[in-house]
C-alpha cells in the first residue's frame, strides 16, 4: 500500500444499522423455472476425467508439431547439424585439396558450383564450412546461458547489492562494441599465436552474455515472489532449492526463445569476426572466411560470395524461425484454459 | 445528489424516452453463443431469455462460466472476436441488435447502453488522466460541447468523488480501487444511457467500499431513471439490489423472477443449492458431519429436533463434501482448547521508499496481541492494507517482526534457525489465496503433493505414494488427478490440492490467508466444508485470514477485527456477531450484502 493513495471514502455515510429490504417492483413479474432435464444439476467443482494430461513441454511439443514454420525451421537445423557431424556425405571432393590451375573456373561434373580464385572446390567449402559455424554457435549460446543463467537467476533471485553489482557488470559489458572487444582479446598473449574456434567462442561469451541475463534477471524477479515458491519455503525447502526447483523450471520459456534466436546471431557474429579477419584462422574452413575471402572477386566472380553467404544466410535463418516458433508455443498466458 | 436530475436534461432530447413503460427495453430471446475454439465450438449460452423494463434493475447471477458476462456483452455487441451469436435476438427497445450493422452498435454504446466494467485495476488507461478519460467517452458521443471541463467535473461529482475538478487532473494509479470504480461508473453513466451494464462492478473491492459504491450506483440510477443489468456471482448482493433475478447455470437460465421470491421461495435444484451456501445468508458456523450425527441422535433420542443454540440451520445443508471414510481422530500434542500460538505485542514496519530518496516507516501491523487455541479456527478479518498478510507471513516465519513475539507451542518463532526451524515447518502449513498461483505449473499433482514428503525425507517412494492417495481422498479428488497438471484444474479443485499439500506433513496449525476469496460460492462452501470436516478429523487449528465476514460466521470460533495495522476488537464469533462493539466492525457487519435479507 502506497501512503499517496486517497481515502476510499467519497462519501461518507453515517454508521447506523442499516436493514436493506431488497427492491420489490410494482410490475408483476414472472417467476420461470426451466424444466429440470434440460439442465441436470452436476455435482459440484468435478474433475474432468476425459481430457487428456499434459505437462508445459508436452503441450508445446503439441502445438509445435502442427506449426510449419516449425518444422520447416527444425527440418533444415537438422539437415545442417547432419552435414556440420558428417560433411564427408554430402561433398566428396577434398575441400584443402586445390589447385591453380582450376583458378575461378565455373562449375563443371563433379564440381557444381565452380572453384574460388584459389582453385578449390566452392561446393566442398561451403559443406565443410557448416562444421566450424555451428561449433562456434552451439558453444556460444551454452557457454552464454551458462554465465548469463546463473548470474540473472541469482541478481534476480536474492536481489539487493548482488543485483547491483551484477546488473552494472552487464552493463558493462553491454557498453563494450563487440568487434572492438572481440579485437583486443584476440590480442591477448594467450591467443595470439593460437588462435581457434575456441578463441572466437571465448570472445563472443564474453560480449554475449548480459543479454541472457537480463533475461534470466526478468523471468526470475517474475516468478520468485510466485505463492508457490513461498509455499515451498514454508514447507521447508532452503531459498537456493527452491530457486532450483520451483523459479528456474518456471523461468526457462523465455530463455530458451532468446537463446535459439542468439545461436543464430553468434553465427552471424562469428562470420563477422572472420570476415574482417579477426575471428577463425584462415587454415579454419569456414563461411566467414570464405566470404572474405570472396570479396576481391565479388565483380567479375560473385557466385563464389554468394554460396558461403546462402548457407549462412539459411542456417541463421532457420534458428531465428525456431526461436520464434518456440516463443508461440511457449507463451504461458496461452496456457491457461 | 440533488444536481443529478438539472443535469439529466443536459442531454439531447430523446423522442423514444417517453415511450410506453410497459414494453422492455431489453429483451433477449432464445439467445445462443457460441465460441470457436482449436477444440471446436463450444456453445457458452443456449435459450437465454431475459427482459428489461425501462428503469428496472436486473441481475444475473451465476457461477464462473455460466455464461451471465457473455449474455451481457453479447447485448453491448462486444463478444470477442471468436464468439458469435448462433440464434435467437436480443432486441433493444424494438431493434435487433444481433441484425444491427457495427455502425449502428458503435452509436449504441455509451450514449444508449453504457457499462462498468469488472477489474477497476486494469480498466482505466494509466497514461492518461481520469478528466481525459471522461472526456473521451463525453466527445465519442457528441456530448463535449464548449464548456467541457466543467462537464466532465460535474459527471466525477456525481458519482461521488470528492473535489471533482481536482481529481479530473490526477491519473489513475493515483486513486484506490474504490475511487477508480467511481471514475469508470462516472463514465458508464457520463451520457445518461437508458441502460447499464454493470458486470461484477464491485468484486474486487472491499465489503464497506463495496456497499459505498452500490448505494451510489442505486441513488443515481433510480434519479436517472437507468435500467441496470447487474451481473455478479453473489446471491445475496442481486437480492439486495435488483427487482428482478435471473440464474444462469451451464450457459442456461434455470430460474427468473421477482428477486425476494427466488431467495424466499427457490424452485431450480440449482437456485437451492445457491441460496442454500451463499455465505451472507449463513447464521451460524458449519457443523462437522460428525458433530451433526451426534447431534441428530442426541435429538432423536430426547425427541427434540433443535440444534445446539435453538437456530436453524441453512448452511451445509447440500451433502456436498462428505469425506467417504472418516478415519479416528489424531490426537494433538497438546489437549484442544490449549493454546497452541500466542502472539504479543506484534508490529512489523515496512520502509517505504519516499520522494527524493527519502525513507518513510510504513507500520503495517502496529502491537497487536491474540492467542488462538488448538482445535479451534481464530479468524483475523479487515480490508485490504489492514495488514492481516503481513501477520499470516510473520506466523509462518516467511517474515521477520520488528518487535514483539510469536510464540508457537511455548516456542519462540522468529528466532527459530536450522533443524528447529525446519520442525516448525512441518508443523505449520499455509494455504494461499490465489489458487491459480499456489501450485507450481511444471510439477504435476502426484510431485506437488509428494514435494513437503520429499522434503523432510518421510517414508520411500511406496509410501509416499500411498500417502498422496490418502490425501486426495482425505480432500474428495480422485485419484487419477495425480498425473494432472495444475492448469488443467479449477480454482476450487487446485485450493483442494493446496489443502493436500499442507495436510501432507500432519500440521498442528494450517494459516489460511483468503483461502477461499477467489472461489465461486458454491466452491467456496465446497472448501470450507471440507476444512471443517478436516478440522474435526484431525484436530487442526486454523488462523484464518479473511475479508470477509460472512466466512467467518461459517468458519471461525474468534475473530479478530484489525483496520489500519491494529486489532480494534477480539471476541467469540457470536459476540461478533450478535453484540459488536466497535464502530467498524458494525460497519464492516452492514457491509456484508443481503445479511437482512433471508432470516
Amino acid at each position: 500500500m502506497s501512503e499517496n493513495l486517497t481515502p476510499d471514502k467519497g462519501t461518507t455515510e453515517p454508521v447506523t444499522p442499516v436493514t436493506r429490504q431488497g427492491k420489490i417492483s410494482s410490475r408483476t413479474i414472472e417467476h420461470f423455472v426451466a424444466p429440470l432435464e434440460e439442465t441436470p444439476l452436476a455435482a459440484v467443482d468435478n474433475v474432468d476425467e476425459t481430457t487428456v494430461s499434459l505437462s508445459l513441454w508436452a503441450d508445446a511439443w503439441r502445438n509445435l508439431r502442427k506449426q510449419p514454420l516449425f518444422i520447416i525451421s527444425a527440418l533444415l537445423i537438422l539437415l545442417v547439424v547432419v552435414v556440420a557431424i558428417v560433411p564427408g556425405l554430402f561433398a566428396h571432393v577434398d575441400p584443402t585439396s586445390c589447385t591453380l590451375a582450376d583458378s575461378a573456373e565455373g562449375p563443371r561434373s563433379g564440381h557444381p558450383l565452380g572453384f574460388t580464385l584459389q582453385g578449390c572446390d566452392v561446393y566442398s567449402r561451403m559443406i565443410y564450412g557448416t562444421r566450424a559455424s555451428l561449433t562456434v554457435g552451439i558453444f556460444t549460446t551454452l557457454g552464454v546461458l551458462i554465465i548469463g543463467g546463473i548470474m540473472g537467476a541469482l541478481a534476480g533471485y536474492y536481489g539487493g547489492w548482488l543485483d547491483t553489482i551484477l546488473a552494472r557488470l552487464a552493463d558493462i559489458f553491454f557498453a563494450l562494441p563487440l568487434i572492438l572487444g572481440a579485437i583486443i582479446i584476440n590480442q591477448l598473449p594467450l591467443f595470439r599465436d593460437n588462435k581457434s574456434v575456441w578463441t572466437v567462442v571465448i570472445a563472443l561469451v564474453a560480449f554475449g552474455w548480459p543479454q541472457i541475463a537480463r533475461i534470466t534477471r526478468g523471468a526470475v524477479i517474475e516468478n520468485r515472489n510466485a505463492d508457490f515458491v513461498m509455499a515451498a519455503k514454508a514447507l521447508g525447502l532452503s531459498p537456493f532449492r527452491a530457486l532450483m526447483k520451483h523459479v528456474v523450471p518456471n523461468s526457462l520459456a523465455p530463455i530458451i526463445v532468446v537463446a535459439s534466436i542468439s545461436l543464430g546471431t553468434f553465427i552471424v557474429a562469428e562470420a563477422t569476426l572472420s570476415f574482417l579477419g579477426i575471428g577463425l584462422p584462415f587454415s579454419v574452413i569456414s563461411w566467414g572466411n570464405d566470404i572474405s575471402a570472396a570479396q576481391t572477386q565479388v565483380r567479375n566472380n560473385p557466385s563464389v560470395l554468394l554460396w558461403p553467404a546462402v548457407a549462412l544466410s539459411i542456417t541463421v535463418l532457420s534458428f531465428i524461425m525456431l526461436g520464434d516458433a518456440l516463443r508461440d508455443a511457449l507463451d504461458p498466458k496461452a496456457r491457461k484454459r | 445528489m440533488t444536481h443529478v436530475s438539472h443535469i439529466n436534461n443536459a442531454k439531447s432530447v430523446d423522442s423514444k424516452t417517453a415511450r410506453d413503460a410497459d414494453t422492455p427495453l431489453l429483451e433477449i430471446r432464445d439467445l445462443a453463443i457460441t465460441f470457436d475454439t482449436s477444440n471446436g465450438p463450444v456453445h457458452a449460452v443456449r435459450n437465454a431469455h431475459l427482459s428489461i423494463m425501462p428503469g428496472e434493475t436486473v441481475a444475473i447471477v451465476g457461477e464462473s462460466g455460466s455464461g451471465k458476462s457473455t449474455t451481457a456483452l453479447a447485448a453491448i455487441g462486444l463478444l470477442p472476436s471468436n464468439g458469435r451469436v448462433s440464434g435467437g435476438q436480443i432486441f433493444f427497445d424494438g431493434e435487433d441488435i444481433t441484425k444491427a450493422s457495427s455502425k449502428r452498435i458503435v452509436e449504441l454504446r455509451g450514449s444508449s447502453i453504457g457499462m462498468v466494467p469488472q477489474d477497476p485495476m486494469s480498466n482505466l488507461n494509466p497514461v492518461w488522466k481520469i478528466g481525459f478519460q471522461v472526456k473521451e467517452t463525453l466527445k465519442a458521443n457528441g456530448l463535449a460541447g464548449a464548456n467541457s471541463k466543467e462537464r466532465v467535473a460535474e459527471v466525477l461529482a456525481e458519482a461521488g468523488l470528492p473535489d471533482a475538478a481536482a481529481r479530473a487532473k490526477q491519473y489513475p494509479h493515483e486513486f484506490s480501487g474504490g475511487m477508480r470504480q467511481r471514475a469508470l461508473i462516472a463514465i458508464g453513466l457520463a451520457c445518461r444511457p437508458r441502460l447499464l451494464i454493470a458486470d461484477e462492478p464491485t468484486s474486487a473491492l472491499d465489503v464497506t467500499v463495496q456497499r459505498q459504491i452500490l448505494d451510489h450506483l442505486d441513488r443515481m440510477t433510480t434519479e436517472l431513471g437507468t435500467a441496470v443489468l447487474l451481473i455478479t456471482h453473489d446471491l445475496g448482493l442481486a437480492a439486495e439490489r435488483a427487482e428482478k433475478l435471473v440464474v444462469m447455470y451451464k450457459g442456461q437460465v434455470v430460474e427468473s423472477g421477482p428477486a425476494l421470491e427466488i431467495l424466499r421461495n427457490p424452485q431450480h435444484p440449482y437456485t437451492q443449492r445457491l441460496v442454500n451456501s451463499a455465505p451472507s445468508m449463513a447464521s451460524q458456523r458449519l457443523q462437522s458431519q460428525k458433530a451433526k450425527d451426534a447431534l441428530a441422535s442426541a435429538a432423536a433420542q430426547t425427541q427434540e429436533s433443535v440444534s445446539a443454540d435453538g437456530h436453524s440451520v441453512p448452511v451445509a445443508k447440500d451433502p456436498m463434501v462428505v469425506p467417504s471414510s472418516v478415519s479416528p481422530v489424531i490426537p494433538g500434542h497438546a489437549a484442544k482448547g490449549e493454546t497452541i500460538l500466542e502472539i504479543k505485542n506484534l508490529t512489523k514496519v515496512f520502509k517505504l521508499r519516499g520522494a527524493l530518496g527519502k525513507a518513510t516507516d510504513f507500520k503495517a501491523v502496529d502491537d497487536i496481541s491474540f492467542s488462538v487455541p488448538r482445535g479451534s479456527t481464530t479468524a483475523i478479518v479487515g480490508e485490504s492494507g489492514s495488514g492481516k498478510s503481513t501477520v499470516a507471513q510473520m506466523t509462518l516465519s516467511l517474515l521477520a517482526p520488528t518487535e514483539g513475539s510469536i510464540l508457537f507451542d511455548g516456542v519462540e518463532v522468529n528466532t527459530l534457525k536450522g533443524k528447529a526451524l525446519f520442525d516448525f515447518r512441518r508443523r505449520v502449513q499455509p494455504i494461499f489465496q490465489d489458487p491459480y498461483g499456489s501450485l507450481d505449473p511444471m510439477f504435476n499433482i502426484y510431485r506437488t503433493i509428494e514435494e513437503p514428503l520429499k522434503i523432510h525425507k518421510i517414508g520411500d517412494k511406496k509410501s509416499r505414494e500411498k500417502k498422496v492417495r490418502e490425501l486426495l481422498d482425505q480432500v474428495s479428488m480422485p485419484a487419477s488427478t495425480m498425473q494432472r497438471y495444475p492448469n488443467e484444474l479449477s480454482g476450487g479443485q487446485r485450493q483442494r490440492i493446496a489443502i493436500a499439500r499442507a495436510l501432507a506433513l500432519n500440521p498442528d496449525v494450517i494459516i489460511c490467508d483468503e483461502a477461499v476469496s477467489a472461489l465461486d460460492v458454491l466452491v467456496q462452501a465446497q472448501v470450507l466444508n471440507l476444512l471443517n470436516e478436516l478440522q474435526e478429523e484431525l484436530g487442526l487449528t486454523y488462523l484464518f485470514i479473511t475479508h470477509d465476514l460472512a466466512v467467518v460466521r461459517q468458519i471461525a470460533d474468534n475473530v479478530c477485527v484489525m483496520q489500519h495495522g491494529r486489532i480494534v476488537e477480539t471476541s467469540s464469533t457470536d459476540e461478533v456477531f450478535n453484540n459488536p462493539k466497535q464502530v467498524y466492525t458494525q460497519e464492516l457487519l452492514n457491509a456484508i450484502p443481503g445479511a437482512s435479507l433471508l432470516v
